[in-house]
């Protein structure tokens, strides 16, 4: 994939407006369609598209698989940590209106905070799976 | 339907692969025009796009012809044939469509549709039912993927025994 002049340049031209909308699918979720897990596999897309067209080992460069593997727990781990820390402000697990000062506002930041989790997670998980297959196909 | 049939006839599996993630797309039009978008939108990112991807590169492994299969295989059939056919006979009970007095209308759906934009403040129910009220359930689901991730890992992320290009950690 080396030589494909066009699937290059149309990659460096998509693969950051892919990003870019998957963080607004990641933080606009409140308010429109979307969500964390929504935007955790677009933003694996987008990387999965450069991994196609740049190659495995560009890929593994840019994002080291021992780093996504930490994502993978630090998104589950985000997860809980919520629930736990609402635990700990006195109201019940994953229970957001303690979280700040007014229930309204602990709900906001509770959600976003789940949502931030999820998609690490999914897309972490996303990256790593497609990683350990292309890496056994030869890095295709 | 036309396409699931072709999915199941397909010797190539390439194009097997093409013509499920056509399948996706299909059924996110149709989740479209049911109004479900969050539903809609997942099921173009996840079915039509990751798990595509997933499948070829899983062909890349595999190899990409079927192996003709031996006998007929009537069993399976019949096994299809009575699930489906007590599933069809099921959907007799269930309430017509769109009826508003359906038990899923009447049960929690209305508290949630009035008290949920002054409990979270987000505008968006799916959102709020998901990560606030069915908070539980989200959890769950992100374990699942984790625990998903961390299998494939295990199996075929590790060390490689012939040893093509190292280990990667």
């Amino acid at each position: 994939m080396t030589h494909h002049i066009v699937l290059r340049v149309v990659a460096k031209l998509l693969i950051p407006l892919i990003l870019l909308f998957a963080l607004y699918v990641q933080f606009h979720g409140d308010f429109g369609p979307g969500g964390g897990f929504q935007a955790g596999v677009i933003f694996a897309a987008a990387l999965i598209l450069y991994t196609l067209v740049f190659g495995l080992d560009n890929a593994r460069r840019a994002i080291p698989p021992g780093l996504l593997r930490k994502l993978m727990a630090a998104g589950v781990l985000l997860y809980g940590g919520v629930g736990t820390a609402s635990l700990l402000l006195g109201g019940h697990f994953l229970d957001y209106n303690v979280l700040a000062s007014d229930p309204v506002a602990g709900q906001h930041l509770g959600i976003l905070l789940v949502e931030l989790g999820v998609g690490i997670t999914v897309a972490s998980t996303m990256l790593s799976i497609f990683f350990a297959f292309a890496g056994r196909g030869g890095g295709r | 339907m036309v396409i699931a049939i072709a999915v199941v006839r397909l010797r190539n599996l390439f194009a097997a692969v093409m013509m499920t993630g056509i399948y996706s797309l299909h059924a996110a039009v149709l989740f479209v025009s049911l109004d479900a978008v969050d539903v809609a939108f997942t099921e173009a990112a996840v079915g039509a796009g990751i798990t595509t991807v997933l499948m070829l590169a899983t062909l890349g492994l595999v190899g990409r012809e079927e192996s003709t299969p031996r006998g007929r295989g009537w069993l399976p059939l019949a096994v299809v044939l009575v699930t489906g056919g007590a599933l069809v006979f099921a959907t007799q009970d269930m309430p017509r469509f769109a009826d508003p007095d359906a038990p899923i209308h009447r049960h929690v759906a209305p508290r949630y549709i009035e008290d949920s934009p002054r409990e979270t403040g987000v505008p968006n129910m799916v959102t709020s039912v998901l990560a606030s009220y069915r908070g539980y359930d989200t959890l769950g689901e992100t374990v699942v993927i984790f625990t998903a991730g961390i299998g494939v890992l295990l199996l075929l992320g590790g060390r490689r025994r012939g040893g093509d290009d190292g280990d990667d950690s």
